[in-house]
């Protein structure tokens, strides 16, 4: 479909202005939302991860296509919960205490909604008991944990600690994120997966609750 | 004192200290806490550490002010003193480098502001313009000898902050490093400044020194370092990390030793490297090694 690959194409070149036009165009051709979604956004969000993950592009680009998903995004949205693919499941999201980096964490955040799941970000400098009772208050299945720092990152084992505590690990599942973080990190601490950018992070919770 | 620049001028190289943050952790500073807070709760542990990088014979010592930018600090809700946090550095710093007897300099650590400029950022030039200036006037106006820009990303950002720097006092030595990674393009830091184009808009901006640190070990550090000095003279700052951070068993670990690390930094030398230090994971002993290294190159 032409107009979704012009919708890509305008996401990857981070032109905010013309991802909100052709997604209204879009809907008045009367695509399906999810599919403008699916094929449109996130396909061009994709791209721009995986140039990014080979350095072809830097992350000035990066934040530039991910404000202009969010800009189709908004104009989706109403139509998403209308159709009911804005709910394939709640995932509280957050920066650990002691770390304030949040452009990870909010890209994620993106994919993620875009790809129908409800985010509850709690922001930066989130302390371990806060992630726990915001995924109990709200219902969340997963918890998703970043740190850019390498000090900051133990942090997320007490997190886990306290979920084994109160008797919630393996119901409320994990993924860590952020640019110290690995496999091996992930497997060390009990943690479900460890993402290395928005696409997996949104791959890593499909599977984990078992969603396509 | 002689000045800095002089000094690098008549072709001394000179030493620059070790890791703070690593310093800190190891006296109880816990993650969560904000680093710069110690400048007022306990600035005898600062005087300690920059004691020790004394001792171990550097001869210039940064203050504890890389996160204590206006905006940075406003993440902690500490933005309301940022004068004080900066000038508590500045004055733990001197105790220490007094006792040295006029030997060594005391250089105010400037990190990024942590926000990021428009367009495809939130923040506007001029926010982060007025951040860099409460920080850098407090340092200035507490005696420090040089302001030290570090761990740059964003060339527009570290062009600023030179910049403010420079409008704060003309006579100040002011040293700009960024942080590059090593990529299919070269060596590149994560918003796509490759070395030439941090060095050209460094000196545009008004830096008396240029260079790079963190995020490498001492090997990648020869090599940004060469790429440097094929583009330009002008004086060379590198600070290198003891390698990468590992995990072991929950601990974090440096792999370089500072024996291997005082023995590559010899190349830096052959390569006109004016400063060299240490960034994160280096202590006193790698120092203390590097200062013997470097003697030994000043009488050869």
């Amino acid at each position: 479909m032409q107009i979704l690959e012009e919708i890509s194409m305008e996401l990857q070149k981070g032109d905010a202005a013309n991802v909100g036009l052709l997604t209204q165009k879009a809907i008045d051709q009367e695509l399906n939302p999810g599919i403008i979604l699916d094929d449109g956004l996130v396909a061009g969000m994709n791209i721009i991860g995986n140039k990014f993950k080979a350095r072809e592009i830097f992350l000035p680009n990066v934040l530039l296509a991910a404000k202009a998903m969010q800009a189709g995004i908004d104009i989706l949205k109403p139509l998403l919960i209308k159709e009911d693919i804005a709910c394939r499941g709640r995932i509280v999201t957050g920066t650990v205490q002691g770390d304030l980096h949040d452009i990870g964490r909010n890209l994620v955040g993106i994919m993620l909604k875009g790809a129908g799941f409800e985010v509850i970000d709690l922001g930066n400098d989130v302390e371990p008991s806060r992630f726990v009772e915001a995924a109990v208050e709200n219902n969340a299945s997963v918890i998703g944990m970043s740190a850019l720092l390498t000090t900051t990152m133990p942090v997320m084992k007490k997190v886990i600690d306290t979920l084994k505590q109160r008797n919630l690990y393996g119901n409320i599942r994990i993924i860590i994120g952020g640019a110290p973080v690995s496999s091996s990190y992930a497997e060390e601490i009990g943690a479900d997966a460890a993402c290395f950018d928005g696409a997996s992070a949104v791959e890593s919770v499909k599977e984990l609750l078992g969603v396509k | 004192m002689k000045g800095l620049l002089q000094r690098l001028k008549e072709g001394e190289v000179l030493l620059g200290d070790g890791a703070m943050g690593t310093m800190l952790i190891e006296r109880g500073l816990e993650s969560g806490h904000c680093p710069e807070r110690i400048n007022l709760d306990n600035p005898g542990m600062l005087e300690e550490i920059a004691g020790l990088y004394i001792d171990a014979g550097a001869d210039i010592v940064q203050t504890n002010t890389f996160g204590a930018s206006a905006l940075k600090l406003a993440d902690y809700g500490l933005d309301d003193r940022t004068e004080q946090i900066n000038k508590a550095a500045v004055e733990a710093a001197k105790k220490a480098a007094g006792r040295a007897a006029g030997r060594v300099y005391v250089s105010g650590s400037c990190g990024p502001c942590a926000k990021m400029l428009e367009p495809y950022g939130d923040a506007g030039a001029e926010e982060v313009q007025a951040s860099f200036e409460r920080q850098m006037s407090a340092l200035v106006h507490a005696g420090v000898d040089m302001i030290c820009i570090e761990t740059m990303m964003d060339i527009q950002e570290a062009a600023i902050a030179v910049k403010t720097a420079r409008s704060i006092s003309r006579e100040i030595t002011v040293a700009a490093t960024m942080t590059f990674e090593l990529t299919r393009h070269g060596f590149v830091t994560i918003m796509g400044t490759g070395i030439e184009e941090a060095a050209e808009g460094l000196i545009d901006a008004g830096a008396d020194i240029i260079g790079s640190n963190c995020g490498n070990g001492i090997q990648n550090m020869i090599k940004i370092a060469a790429g440097f000095r094929e583009i330009t003279g002008m004086p060379l700052l590198i600070q290198s990390n003891a390698g990468l951070p590992e995990l072991n068993n929950g601990a974090l670990v440096y792999a370089e030793t500072p024996g291997f690390m005082a023995g590559k930094s010899r190349m830096l030398m052959d390569l006109g490297v004016n400063i060299i230090g240490g960034c994160c994971g280096t202590n006193p002993e790698h120092i203390k090694e590097l200062r013997k290294t470097l003697d030994a190159y000043m009488r050869s």
